[in-house]
């Protein structure tokens, strides 16, 4: 009897990790709302030039601030005649860009400088926590508008100043599971059969740490593409007359008292992609990091 | 606690220095001399050289460094390259501005997300939770400097209830006393018998604190709930329950109290991440504060200002979170004890 329920549980396959996840996020409504979000965008950006009704940079002068919904422009113009409807579309692929090439500089090196000055400890890892303690004691944004004022007043440049100034974060959540982990019986198993010690960072330990990140890097997309809003409206990101949403808020303001369609949408385009990312990403946490819970 | 606290202390110095160290570093990398900038674009070369010795241009970067940091440590931040006024005082000129706005928008964010956040654990998977909570994960997702314009358009245009911006009506005679305007507004009701000073004030206070105050909101009600939900299944809540004790003195007396040490934390970083949101808020509704003063100074390349205001703005985030720190070590025991 015994030895027959042992054999039927050899037999039930164990799910891998990428698997369980999905099966759990399924469940999860508001993760797939998020999901389905953010799908939408990136399919937007993607095929921008064949959704778009027209240029995003066509001007009409004798079609401006038409109101939506009248003489075929389904969102209105702007004050150039522009069509909204295919700047906004043309604003997610620049919206999304923004977003992963951001996070992905934080990534890159917050991961590098996480794990080496985790797994390797002592006075180097001294060093680079306080290095990162002091980037951390600046308001975000403010860092943000020093890196990009030395930097110059660019969308490249309000990329990698997002991208930088978000590193110190990614590098102490990535620290601390390394932390946690290297100590573990696998890892001084590998090291035994004679891992060197990249492999031991990057191949064995670094997987195993990655869930909490994985968190921050989908919450990161929205915070880089609300960030890169901000910068723009300012004046320091993406530069007129480029069809990034914030500049578009920005360029809109004298005209709150009679076009409030120029002004509202591309808000409204921020809100959501961000909700996407926001919604997706409380989902993961739950799932994949029930302890992060805040 | 007190070693606790001392290591904190001790922590601080260091931090500050690293501070003054990068901003300094960071600006001096930037491009455009501040002699030129001075100038404008007519001045020759000789003027400029002047200019540059003047300001110790002229002197390698690393004697700069010593000079600025041996003022800085005399609190001294020199002088705007654009005003010719002392940074010091061109910040303590506008920096109540910024701190009446900060501590309006953290009190209406504190009160109003305490009681959502306490209400949608109380009344979990119902209804009002789920507004809440949607309206939270929407509050953090929405870019502020657009939900001020969204707030000026509805108020300020189509209602015609409230102003545009500034911080009291350009029309009305008025001497600031502390720079507070609400305290001035009191002050001035008292001593001229007419409140138009405080109403004015009020009205230009309420638009920015929503749109200032709508982010740490949504956070404050959203740590409430998840710590007043994780309080609630506590043993000596279900105690005081079986004892009888009526549910509105167990939640608000019993969970509340011990549920607000993580609330509180999050209050005080959330205060001193104001301070910084507040350069886009401060440019929507041209409130003269801190912010703007920077964002002002960036666009016309006035590096000392840019830099002063810096440090200082990261002065006041550095102390804040120490503060908060020893406030929650005081508050909570158990880190007390550790």
């Amino acid at each position: 009897m015994s030895e027959h329920t042992q054999l039927e549980l050899l037999e039930i396959q164990e799910p891998g990790p990428w698997r369980e996840t999905w099966y759990n996020l399924k469940k999860n409504r508001g993760a797939m709302t998020g999901l389905g979000i953010i799908i939408f965008f990136i399919l937007l950006a993607l095929f921008a030039p064949l959704v778009a009704p027209q240029d995003p940079l066509d001007q009409l002068i004798e079609a401006r601030k038409i109101p939506p919904m009248t003489d075929g422009y389904i969102l209105g113009t702007d004050d150039l005649g522009r069509d909204m409807l295919s700047r906004l579309i043309y604003g997610a692929r620049i919206s999304m860009v923004i977003g992963i090439v951001s996070v992905g500089i934080s990534l890159f090196f917050g991961l590098i400088i996480g794990v080496v000055s985790a797994y390797y400890g002592g006075i180097l890892d001294k060093i680079v926590m306080r290095v990162i303690d002091i980037m951390l004691a600046f308001p975000y944004i403010l860092l943000t508008i020093v890196i990009v004022s030395i930097l110059g007043p660019s969308l490249t440049n309000a990329m990698i100043a997002i991208g930088i100034s978000q590193v110190p974060k990614y590098a102490r959540l990535v620290r601390a599971s390394v932390l946690a982990e290297k100590e573990n019986d696998y890892v001084i198993a590998e090291r035994a059969l004679g891992a060197s010690n990249l492999e031991l960072m990057f191949r064995t330990i670094l997987p195993n740490c990655l869930s909490a990140t994985i968190v921050q890097t989908t919450l990161g997309v929205g915070e880089a593409i609300l960030s890169s809003a901000g910068l723009s409206f300012l004046g320091l990101g993406a530069q007129p007359p480029t069809p990034e949403w914030g500049l578009m808020i920005a360029s809109s303001k004298e005209f709150i008292t009679n076009a409030w369609w120029i002004v509202t949408l591309p808000g409204i385009a921020i809100l959501l992609a961000v909700l996407g990312f926001n919604l997706f990403g409380d989902g993961l946490r739950d799932i994949l990091d029930p302890k992060m819970r805040s | 606690m007190l070693k606790h606290i001392l290591k904190r202390l001790g922590l601080l110095i260091p931090t500050l220095f690293g501070v003054v160290t990068l901003v300094f570093f960071m600006i001096a990398l930037a491009p455009g001399d501040p002699a030129r900038v001075m100038l404008g674009e007519r001045a020759n070369a000789a003027q400029i050289e002047q200019i540059r010795q003047e300001l110790g241009l002229d002197k390698p970067l690393i004697q700069q460094y010593g000079l600025y940091l041996s003022r800085v440590v005399r609190l001294d931040l020199g002088e705007s390259i654009t005003s010719g006024q002392k940074i010091k005082d061109e910040i303590s000129e506008r920096f109540p501005a910024t701190i009446e706005l900060a501590i309006w928008a953290m009190l209406f964010a504190s009160i109003v997300g305490i009681i959502l956040g306490v209400t949608s654990a109380r009344k979990r998977n119902s209804w009002v939770d789920y507004t809440t909570m949607g309206g939270a994960l929407v509050g953090v997702s929405m870019p502020v400097f657009w939900l001020g314009l969204v707030l000026i358009m509805i108020f300020s245009v189509w209602l015609d209830l409230l102003p545009t911006g500034g911080r009291m009506n350009v029309r009305y005679y008025f001497e600031p006393i502390t720079n507070f305007y609400i305290i001035d507004g009191m002050i001035l009701w008292i001593t001229e018998g007419t409140p138009k000073y405080l109403v004015s004030a009020f009205q230009h206070l309420i638009l920015p604190t929503i749109a200032l105050g709508t982010i740490p909101l949504a956070i404050i009600a959203r740590t409430t709930r998840s710590s007043m939900l994780e309080v609630l299944q506590q043993d000596y809540i279900k105690t005081a329950r079986s004892a009888g004790i009526r549910e509105r003195r167990v939640v608000y007396r019993y969970a509340l109290r011990n549920a607000l040490l993580p609330v509180v934390t999050v209050i005080g970083l959330q205060f001193g991440l104001l301070l910084s949101g507040a350069i886009l808020t401060e440019t929507v509704f041209s409130w003269p504060g801190i912010g703007k003063w920077i964002y002002v100074a960036i666009g016309a390349r006035d590096y000392p200002a840019v830099q002063g205001g810096i440090i200082f703005i990261s002065t006041f985030f550095v102390l804040i979170n120490l503060v908060v720190d020893i406030l929650y070590s005081v508050i909570n025991p158990r880190i007390r004890m550790q």
